[in-house]
């Protein structure tokens, strides 16, 4: 019998004929997932109590509401620059005071710095807590505290934001060359003098970097804590909002975009100057 | 030889001089900001103890027989987050072809590149108050506002890309012969899938957080029912919910991390 | 190479004597077994063997870098093994060690890694504030003079050459006029031509100051050109203690395994003709 396959087929290795991208296993796991994310779909949208009627007038209302805004109240703008200032001064004291408290709660959650489990426990347990709570419901928590006012609007600016610079030192001093580390040891250092020497020149620039961009995104959420009474602007256009006076509610929104856009262009121009 | 026996560390701030008026600048801040916040540090006193009594009424944190409510406020918050995501994502694809200005006549890239802007600057909550006086109270409001926040978030992302087509690998495919769309199938698709996901699953987690907050003002999800048991002075109830959003806004973010790095 | 009396004392300990010294690991590696070493009088000591076995853990475990499982290691008498984490510091000051991958504070400058030296010696206070007394400045110029980098103590770490950062290394350690100098493959990352010369200075270094020296090092040539002394470990035993002129053939063969050893002899007669 002659064999019509070649010779090399006894010795080759045998390859697939077909080149597939996927095995059959990952095919069927992206499939679950496509399934799984159709089901989720529709599962969202439909226990949702749409009001048809609401949303068939609804571009009529928005048409209306617009008209209703225009021209702005320029004269209404002396009476909210208070409220503006005190809205970049929480900003700002709430992201100064998260500043200070994030560097030892970055020691505290960066496996290489802390004391023991439990000390690392707690750290990145701070870090969660303070990054699962949004700003504006931090403002409901403290305003129940402290009372209403920019108080309440300072803690819950700084209490959202330690967690969000922290991880970001904690990251840095994590991967700070353990060499470094070790040679300030052979010295005989103590453990705040290696701190010092070996890990902060590296995690600094990141702090202040971190810090100026929580900050601006702070100015953004500054804006609206007034809603939850805890100071800033947020009261003034709550109130406008509820007494119809559309004309104004324009001017503050104007106002909020200026201070917003102003903030991000300052934060970025300062991050760029000392990169 | 003799050797100089003064040496000065560098300093990031510059000279002693710099540094003492940057201190100066800080201090003087510090003092007007405080001082404008007009805290009345009687009451702060007097308040102490009120403080402290608020905190141990939150603790332990109790839900007892208001589950349903707690139950609906979490679910609402989650569906808004995935419903919003995938309209998000749905819009987006107009918008981000709008905005992008190798594509789109100016008129129009002006206009979606608008909306973007307004997208960005403007707080989620303030938007829902938009969408809540549009739509009223609920949910739909809420959807509708994280829908338009991750369309215009994600049509700038799209635009950005769009905009910046790297023409390589494109450039390879078509030199093997291929069609129009096997180019895009094969060139441009790899490349924008797997970003996009990834970005879909991140801006997924940011719908949960800020679906979180919408309630406040009516719009929606658990934030409603923690504002109103602060209202009620239903303290413990109030820890309950906190820890509830905590818990959530925490697992959205290890899914997101897990799923994200599961695509590569 | 004659055992000199350090002045003090006829009857002086041993400025060095390691016994029995043990590391098992926890994963049951047996990295060191009952090592033992005696050093009299300053002499330059290279320590060979193949990777892994148990050249970097000895040099370590000696200031307790690495934890020594069973043993005694004493310092001019001074138990190391024993002491707290104060005394375990006091003793680090007197130990100067130089590292293979140099292990200097990439952003922070020449002058600033060279006065960490001095680190032991400074309190917290003046650590903060880099602000260390003018002998310590004297001496760093001074070292860092004698190194041959007299015109660099303001350039960023990250900025010099492997052979410089070396050399910043080198004068770091000898900031802490140390008792004893631990070095650890310094030349591994180096270049041959710049192995030569961080050799040769560290050699020259230790012979000026009395200072005995512990080198690992991997390279044979080089061990016998600038060493009194070696020592071979291999699988964690020490296997040779003797003069360079001992370290024939067959016990190079017992160290390392089998190798033709005539070739690495006669390119490290063709460097030392061209030196």
């Amino acid at each position: 019998m002659i064999r019509s396959e070649p010779q090399s087929e006894y010795y080759a290795p045998r390859h697939p004929e077909v080149w597939q991208r996927h095995t059959p296993i990952q095919k069927l796991i992206h499939w679950l997932w496509l399934v799984g994310t159709a089901i989720a779909a529709v599962w969202a949208v439909s226990s949702l109590d749409i009001e048809w009627s609401f949303l068939a007038d609804a571009h009529e209302q928005a048409a209306d509401i617009a008209t209703r805004m225009w021209p702005p109240r320029w004269s209404y703008f002396p009476e909210i620059i208070q409220p503006l200032i005190q809205t970049v001064h929480i900003a700002t004291l709430g992201t100064m005071a998260a500043v200070a408290l994030a560097l030892p709660v970055a020691f505290l959650a960066a496996r290489n710095t802390t004391a023991n489990s439990l000390t690392w426990a707690i750290g990145r347990g701070i870090l969660v807590a303070s990054r699962s709570i949004n700003t504006v419901i931090w403002g409901l928590l403290f305003v129940a505290i402290f009372g209403p006012g920019a108080v309440a609007g300072v803690f819950a600016v700084a209490a959202r934001s330690v967690g969000f610079i922290a991880k970001l030192i904690a990251e840095t001093i994590e991967e700070v060359d353990g060499g470094q580390i070790e040679a300030a040891r052979a010295t005989g250092a103590g453990t705040l003098q290696i701190w010092w020497v070996a890990i902060l020149p590296q995690a600094l620039p990141v702090l202040i970097g971190t810090s100026i961009y929580r900050w601006d995104i702070n100015v953004r959420e500054s804006s609206v804590l007034g809603f939850v009474g805890a100071g800033g602007i947020g009261l003034y256009l709550y109130a406008s909002i509820n007494s119809f006076a559309w004309q104004q509610v324009l001017m503050i929104l104007i106002a909020i975009g200026v201070i917003v856009l102003a903030s991000e262009a300052l934060s970025a121009w300062v991050r760029g100057k000392i990169t | 030889m003799t050797y100089p026996s003064d040496w000065r560390a560098p300093s990031m701030l510059g000279s002693p001089g710099r540094r003492m008026a940057l201190l100066a600048v800080l201090a003087a801040y510090l003092v007007w900001a405080i001082g404008s916040l007009e805290i009345d540090w009687d009451r702060m006193v007097r308040g102490l103890p009120r403080a402290l009594d608020i905190f141990s009424r939150m603790m332990p944190p109790d839900v007892g027989d208001r589950w349903p409510l707690l139950w609906r406020g979490m679910i609402e918050s989650i569906q808004m987050a995935i419903g919003s995501t995938l309209i998000g994502m749905a819009l987006a694809i107009p918008l981000g072809l709008a905005a992008s200005r190798n594509l789109a006549p100016r008129p129009i890239y002006l206009f979606a590149r608008g909306l973007i802007v307004v997208g960005r600057t403007f707080h989620e909550v303030l938007i829902a108050i938009f969408f809540v006086k549009l739509f009223g109270f609920g949910p739909v409001a809420g959807l509708i506002t994280l829908a338009f926040a991750s369309a215009t978030f994600l049509g700038k992302m799209l635009a950005e890309d769009i905009e910046n087509i790297q023409p390589g690998p494109v450039e390879a495919i078509r030199s093997t012969g291929a069609s129009f769309l096997q180019i895009v199938a094969h060139a441009v698709a790899p490349q924008v899938i797997v970003k996009t996901l990834g970005v879909l699953i991140y801006r997924l987690d940011a719908n949960l957080r800020h679906s979180t907050v919408v309630g406040i003002v009516g719009a929606g999800g658990i934030g409603a029912t923690l504002s109103s048991s602060f209202s009620r002075y239903d303290y413990d109830f109030a820890a309950a919910i906190l820890l509830t959003i905590a818990a959530l806004v925490a697992f959205g973010e290890w899914f997101s991390d897990w799923a994200r790095r599961q695509i590569r | 190479m004659s055992s000199t009396t350090s002045g003090r004392g006829a009857t002086a300990a041993a400025i060095l004597e390691v016994r029995d010294l043990d590391k098992t690991y926890p994963t049951g590696q047996r990295a060191l077994i009952q090592a033992h070493l005696t050093v009299d009088a300053p002499q330059v000591i290279a320590i060979i063997g193949s990777s892994g076995a148990g050249k970097s853990t000895f040099i370590r475990c000696i200031n307790r870098l690495v934890e020594p499982s069973r043993g005694s290691v004493r310092l001019h008498g001074l138990e190391l093994t024993q002491l707290d984490r104060r005394g375990l510091r006091d003793a680090r000051r007197r130990i100067g060690m130089i590292f293979q991958e140099f292990n200097l504070v990439q952003r922070l400058t020449v002058m600033q890694n060279v006065l960490c030296g001095r680190l032991g010696t400074v309190g917290l206070w003046q650590t903060l504030r880099w602000r260390f007394p003018p002998e310590d400045i004297r001496s760093a110029f001074e070292l860092l003079d004698r190194v041959g980098l007299s015109g660099y103590p303001n350039q960023r770490a990250d900025a010099l050459s492997g052979g410089q950062r070396q050399r910043v290394g080198i004068a770091r350690a000898l900031m802490q006029q140390p008792e004893l100098l631990l070095v650890d493959e310094p030349t591994a990352s180096l270049d041959p031509k710049t192995s030569r010369q961080i050799m040769r200075l560290i050699r020259e270094l230790a012979v000026e100051r009395s200072t005995p020296a512990l080198v690992n090092i991997h390279d044979v040539a080089l061990a016998r050109a600038f060493a009194d002394r070696i020592i071979a470990f291999k699988a964690g035993e020490l296997v040779f203690d003797g003069a360079p002129a001992d370290l024939t053939d067959d016990a190079l063969t017992l160290i390392y395994g089998a190798e033709d050893w005539t070739l690495g002899q006669r390119s490290a007669g063709a460097e030392e003709g061209e030196a």
